[in-house]
């Protein structure tokens, strides 16, 4: 569990993602919250830059295109983000829960709005505490998610509890 | 030669029925809430992204509004990608299906190819090769369109597209989601020197590369710090947000334009109809001799006469997609090399 951990600029919230993928296998999914600016598409940038994606793949913000995916890294990843999707139908249509179940690494934005993420999940929550300040936290929910919390913890050198 | 176009990568289920690449005799998208009264109500009301319930009724619809039947169709057009490989499969399998039933060629479009072929469906389009400025929600790059299926993206976004930051900033101001419409709109009547705000990606060095994402939380600072704005100042930070995205796009326009040394550029996307866009293009082509294309705004949103147009060209050329098309999430853009 990570709790309050501060990052002080963009680029140590794109460390922290970058940390978090060195722990990463296949099956992780990644629940993220975060009010809009937080850093949630940055954190996940961070994400595939551990993971190896290529420089040149852009990763940009699913907000529109609802799922990217990115292979070239040490594991396939899939990018999703939960905020244009006003029903639980459409998850369906779109096919999330295949795309969850195949992926390598998964990481999920606006994760609270359906409950789509499978038993064992971590979530992050990411809170702006200023201008370019932001805490990170994690909390695991179930045995894979709490190992990677604490594994990140210790990377990160944050607090465990 | 008339085909038959089909559309399902992301929100849009659409069908069109386009001539000789250039005449639309129909163009049904399924989420158009105006489709009743558009087409004489005979498709009923449709869910959004539900690509399968959506397919045949926009095809069936296409092809009533037209006059025409599948006897008379000599290809069908699909798009094949980039987008939700879910959604892809739903158009792709029904051309497929379509195409063998009724022994009529099929072939792949790659998405952005139909959006740059929009243009082609109006009466003054661009000489080859022409600059491109794609901005909708969710894409920002700038190509250099040699001809049909000869793509070169010279610069993209690197985190969000420039329709996103136009939504997502309406949000941050209280003015809903999505909102970029209504930023315009208050932007007429603001100041768009009232407040200073980045202009991101704009040294030398970052070349035709974008990013709106630091513009988007430059806005939520300021929210952060000084409230709300209303009245005046909103009209205010609408009009200043607006300015500066725009001074950015036309700014790696005309770089893009006098690099590749070209002197038409279109513009397309659902942001192509935003006002201080439009206007900002027209006024930097009158300075440096470029001359502006921007398609209607229907045909700026995704929709399946572009996708045919696009097609059409493929058929041409002999182009014929077998049994084994698939839809790819992922398709590169199509470059001459490819082509």
């Amino acid at each position: 569990m990570i709790e309050q951990h501060p990052c002080n600029g963009p680029e140590a919230t794109f460390e922290a993602g970058r940390m978090l993928a060195e722990i990463l296998r296949a099956g992780d999914v990644i629940g993220l919250m975060g009010d809009l600016g937080a850093g949630k598409t940055l954190l996940t940038q961070g994400i595939a830059a551990g993971l190896g994606v290529p420089e040149s793949v852009r990763v940009t913000s699913p907000t529109f295109s609802l799922i990217n995916e990115y292979a070239g890294g040490r594991l396939p990843m899939v990018h999703v983000d939960l905020y244009r999707i006003e029903a639980e139908a459409e998850l369906e249509h779109i096919g999330l829960e295949e795309m969850l179940d195949n992926a390598g690494v998964s990481s999920v934005e606006w994760c609270e709005r359906f409950p789509v993420l499978p038993d064992d999940h971590l979530i992050v929550r990411i809170e702006i505490a200023g201008e370019t300040q932001r805490t990170l936290s994690a909390t695991g929910n179930g045995p894979r998610s709490t190992e990677v919390a604490a594994k990140w913890a210790a990377l990160l050198g944050a607090t465990l509890r | 030669m008339l085909v038959l176009g089909l559309e399902s990568s992301c929100d849009e289920t659409a069908a069109a029925i386009v001539e000789d690449g250039h005449r639309v005799l129909s163009d049904i998208i399924a989420s158009q809430v105006d489709v009743h009264a558009r087409y004489g109500g005979v498709v009923p009301e449709l869910a959004s992204r539900a690509h399968v319930a959506n397919v045949v009724p926009v095809i069936e619809q296409a092809l009533n509004d037209a006059g025409v039947t599948l006897d008379d169709i000599d290809g069908i057009a699909v798009t094949q990608g980039p987008g939700l490989i879910g959604a892809l499969l739903v158009a792709l399998q029904t051309a497929k299906a379509i195409g063998y039933a009724r022994n009529i060629p099929v072939v792949g479009v790659h998405h952005l190819e139909g959006h740059l072929s929009a243009i082609r469906l109006e009466d003054d389009y661009p000489p080859y090769p022409h600059i491109a400025l794609v901005v909708s929600g969710g894409h920002t790059s700038l190509m250099r369109v040699d001809g049909p299926g000869a793509l070169v993206e010279l610069g993209a976004t690197r985190d969000d597209a420039a329709g996103e930051a136009f939504d997502k900033v309406a949000k941050l101001l209280g003015l809903g989601y999505p909102g970029g419409a209504v930023v315009d709109k208050l932007a007429q009547t603001g100041d768009p020197t009232a407040y200073s705000l980045p202009r991101p990606m704009t040294k030398p060095e970052t070349k035709l590369e974008f990013s709106f994402s630091g513009l988007k939380t430059a806005v939520l600072n300021l929210v952060r710090q000084q409230g709300l704005p209303e009245g005046q100042a909103l009209a205010d930070l609408c009009a200043s947000f607006q300015a500066t995205v725009v001074e950015v796009l036309v700014r790696k326009t005309r770089k893009a334009a006098k690099q590749e040394g070209l002197k038409h550029v279109q513009v397309c996307g659902g942001v192509a109809a935003n006002s201080g866009i439009r206007a900002g293009l027209r006024e930097a082509g009158e300075k440096d001799g470029f001359r502006v294309y921007v398609p209607p705004p229907i045909r700026c949103t995704d929709n399946a006469a572009m996708i045919a147009a696009a097609g059409t060209y493929q058929l041409e050329r002999g182009e014929r997609a077998g049994m084994d098309l698939n839809a790819n999430s992922g398709l590169p853009l199509p470059s001459e090399t490819s082509a």
